[in-house]
């Protein structure tokens, strides 16, 4: 199939870039290609957005809102201890005043519904499993992936072949480490002059409360405990209409300790005298978790390539300090048409956002979170200096990759948490997998490639006492004992699409790939 | 001959089903719906006697508002010819839909009406049989093999002793079960054409109308949580445990 402009990924970014493309010229064929089994299925995020560039894309967008979309009210930021917190002030960063609080999978959808009636066509259920270049080695276009192959690579009954779409530009909308990007990125040496890409783990839950104890439009932000000061993290509590509370845990994934559980610190902050009332009595209702880029300005890699560029997190614009990319990734993708628009090409569109606000703020904030790599007292310090001088010193700290930051067991001696015993569901990781309503079909390749298998039994036991089975939230990676000795085992088909082995992994022999197209959690409204 | 197909939007099976908290129903908002499972695996395998060349035209019917559109439009993408929209905003019971495709089987001259043994969501399993008997047509339910020859078909049914073999003379009603067949992935290409096949609006009135509600739902509510389990170190402890609670 022959396009104008193809676009990979129905989130805000991507959709963003395909309605303002229609928006300027209703001639132009824009297809997005998605690989959830409906737009929003792979969303997940807080999320309080800035609605900006919401405005500007959607003109009177309040009269018809998305589904869920609460006014904030009320801003609060918490230290913890295990037993107690105290109220901090907002930073400035965090001043959410006239922002909204949404469901970004819901928004999303809504949005697809405007960008198809359009005339955008959007295929949800599709993955984009390869880039398709062109005999000169610039990107044409995308390729579907198969549908229907055994876990064998052998053809089943219902066997579909993918097809190739051609577009003299492709856009990447893919999110944070999307697989695609990483591809594009490493054969276009598109991150030569950028530090590392570095990244966190978020963990998302939607609860039903009991009656009266959300207050709609209330954010809450807490950070110390379940973490010790060496991780950078931190959790959100936003309040939505109908009793709904939408919880979660980010850390970032420079955390040294071989032998941390995200998804247990995420559970712990729900058992801190704070929350657990909150949550006491209710019921939850959806739960995943996604990556997310912590990069910021001088991770950005170079934009664009011969035909495509990137957009949103899969570029890497996320806001670290503001804890939002929702407005970030609309206005890069907003910009990336008007950009194709005007040019008629890729080229030029990195000097177009650098120069654009979207970069801009990056470009302010550029330090306050490599600030926290020597610690939480040290980062606050920093984050305070930076916010007072905007950003204007001429300094500018540098990323690590995150995956050289895990630390070897035998060198490695964690502190004690003051961690407790639980009793909120979902009880372990195969409990909360089940709140993503995640699906693969089992008789299809394995999508987490193991580049070199024996590393897991040799070295990684001795050295990280193979961190996989601790860092993925979805317990996609366990060692089995056998006779023989210990066999890594992979569940893939309890994987949430999160990306979080691909880029922890010390060895970096994880790659992921996407699955038959539709596969993967079916968020609602997350 | 013209196979009418019956496609029920409903609840994806991937989804956790939740109960409104107000009791009124099962909770839809912002829920991902699918064409119902059984129905998909009818109409695939209404595809494959057109394309063996036993059927001119397959017809997809679903009653509903504007959003069933969704379901028939993959319908048509699959390979259906045309669509047909009953459009109703109520939820109807299966006696009025019974009616309304025995209504569109005698309008379309359909050769079969293929329908889903049940639909997941409130698995009333009574559509199929209440349509042949409107009908006044044979019925073959819950088809694991179709063989269609001619003016009949030879159907396999899965029944509790096992599999059973009938014929029916057509025009017939003819409800499919899991084994059936694997419904094909829809190719891209064909979504883009599908918009551009026929898909008709009819409402109710002009096929005979409401049979009337002869169920009335009280109030719906989610099973009571299990409560939490207790590990034990061994059998005899597991025994033990049993007698306290006065089970053994």
């Amino acid at each position: 199939m022959e396009y104008d402009v193809v676009v990979v990924g129905a989130g805000p970014a991507g959709l963003a870039c395909a309605l303002r493309l229609k928006q300027l010229d209703d001639t132009l064929m824009v297809a997005v290609i998605e690989k959830a089994s409906e737009v929003g299925a792979h969303i997940l995020s807080g999320a309080v957005i800035e609605p900006a560039a919401l405005d500007e894309l959607v003109p009177g967008w309040r009269e018809d809102p998305p589904p869920v979309c609460v006014d904030v009210s009320d801003d609060e930021l918490w230290y913890l201890t295990p037993d107690s917190g105290t109220k901090l002030p907002t930073p400035p960063q965090q001043n959410n005043h006239g922002n909204v609080i949404v469901s970004l999978g819901a928004t999303c959808r809504w949005l697809a519904d405007k960008a198809e009636a359009a005339g955008v066509d959007i295929f949800p259920g599709y993955a984009a499993s390869a880039i398709h270049y062109r005999e000169d080695g610039a990107v044409g276009g995308v390729i579907i992936g198969d549908m229907g192959v055994g876990r064998d690579g052998q053809p089943k009954d219902a066997y579909m072949q993918g097809i190739e779409i051609h577009a003299p530009v492709t856009v990447l909308g893919e999110g944070c480490r999307g697989h695609l990007s990483k591809q594009l990125i490493k054969r276009f040496e598109l991150d030569r002059d950028a530090d590392p890409q570095t990244y966190g783990i978020g963990m998302k839950e939607l609860w039903k409360v009991a009656p009266g104890k959300a207050t709609p439009g209330k954010v809450q932000h807490t950070m110390g405990w379940p973490l010790d000061p060496a991780i950078y993290g931190g959790s959100f509590i936003y309040h939505l209409d109908d009793d709904r509370i939408a919880l979660g845990f980010v850390c970032g994934l420079d955390y040294a300790d071989p032998d941390f559980v995200p998804f247990e610190a995420f559970q712990q902050l729900k058992h801190h005298p704070k929350v657990r009332d909150l949550l006491e009595g209710g019921e939850i209702i959806s739960s995943g978790a996604r990556a997310l880029v912590e990069g910021g300005f001088q991770s950005l890699p170079r934009l664009e390539m011969p035909g495509a560029l990137l957009i949103g997190d899969a570029a890497g614009l996320l806001n670290v300090p503001k804890i939002k990319g929702t407005h970030q990734a609309l206005r890069s993708g907003m910009l990336a048409a008007e950009h194709l628009h005007a040019q008629k090409s890729a080229a030029g569109f990195d000097a177009a956002l650098r120069a654009s606000p979207v970069v801009e703020e990056l470009h302010k904030v550029r330090n306050i979170r490599p600030g926290f790599n020597k610690g939480l007292w040290r980062g606050l310090l920093t984050a305070a200096i930076e916010t007072v001088t905007g950003g204007r010193l001429p300094r500018t700290l540098n990323n690590h990759a995150d995956h050289t930051q895990l630390a070897q067991r035998a060198d490695y001696h964690a502190p004690d948490r003051h961690w407790v015993d639980r009793s909120l569901a979902p009880r372990d990781r195969l409990a909360s997998v089940y709140f993503a309503a995640t699906e693969h079909d089992e008789d299809q390749p394995i999508h987490l490639q193991i580049l070199e298998p024996d590393v897991c039994v040799t070295r990684c036991v001795e050295e990280f006492g193979n961190p996989c089975t601790r860092f993925c939230p979805a317990h996609v990676y366990e060692m089995v004992e056998e006779e023989q000795g210990k066999r890594l085992q992979i569940n893939s088909a309890n994987c949430v699409h999160c990306k979080t082995c691909d880029i922890k992994d010390p060895y970096q022999i994880i790659n992921w790939v996407t699955p038959e197209g539709a596969a993967g959690p079916n968020y609602q409204n997350m | 001959m013209k196979i009418l197909v019956g496609i029920k939007r409903a609840v994806d099976y991937n989804v956790r089903i939740r109960v409104r908290s107000d009791g009124s129903g099962v909770e839809t908002d912002g829920v991902k719906m699918s064409i119902n499972p059984f129905d998909e695996i009818a109409l695939e395998e209404a595809l494959r006697i057109k394309e063996a060349g036993k059927a001119e035209e397959v017809i997809v019917v679903s009653i509903g508002g504007d959003e069933v559109q969704q379901q028939l439009r993959t319908g048509l993408a699959m390979g259906a010819d045309r669509a047909i929209q009953v459009n109703t905003d109520e939820a109807l019971q299966p006696l009025t839909v019974a009616r309304i495709f025995a209504a569109l089987a005698e309008q379309e001259h359909a050769g079969i009406v293929f329908l889903g043994k049940q639909a997941i969501d409130d698995d009333s399993n009574q559509v199929g049989q209440m349509t042949a008997a409107v009908w006044g047509r044979p019925q073959a339910t819950f088809a694991s093999k179709v063989d269609i020859d001619g003016a009949s078909a030879r159907v396999t049914r899965e029944v509790d002793a096992g599999l059973e073999t009938i014929e029916i003379d057509l025009p017939a009603v003819i409800t499919s079960d899991l084994r059936l067949n694997e419904p094909r992935f829809v190719k891209l290409p064909d979504i883009m054409k599908a918009k551009r096949k026929p898909l008709d609006v009819v409402t109710i009135d002009a096929l005979g109308g409401h049979a009337g509600n002869g169920i009335s739902a009280g109030h719906h509510a989610a099973p009571d949580a299990r409560s939490r389990g207790i590990m034990v170190e061994d059998a005899a402890a597991l025994v033990g445990e049993l007698k306290n609670r006065g089970l053994l």
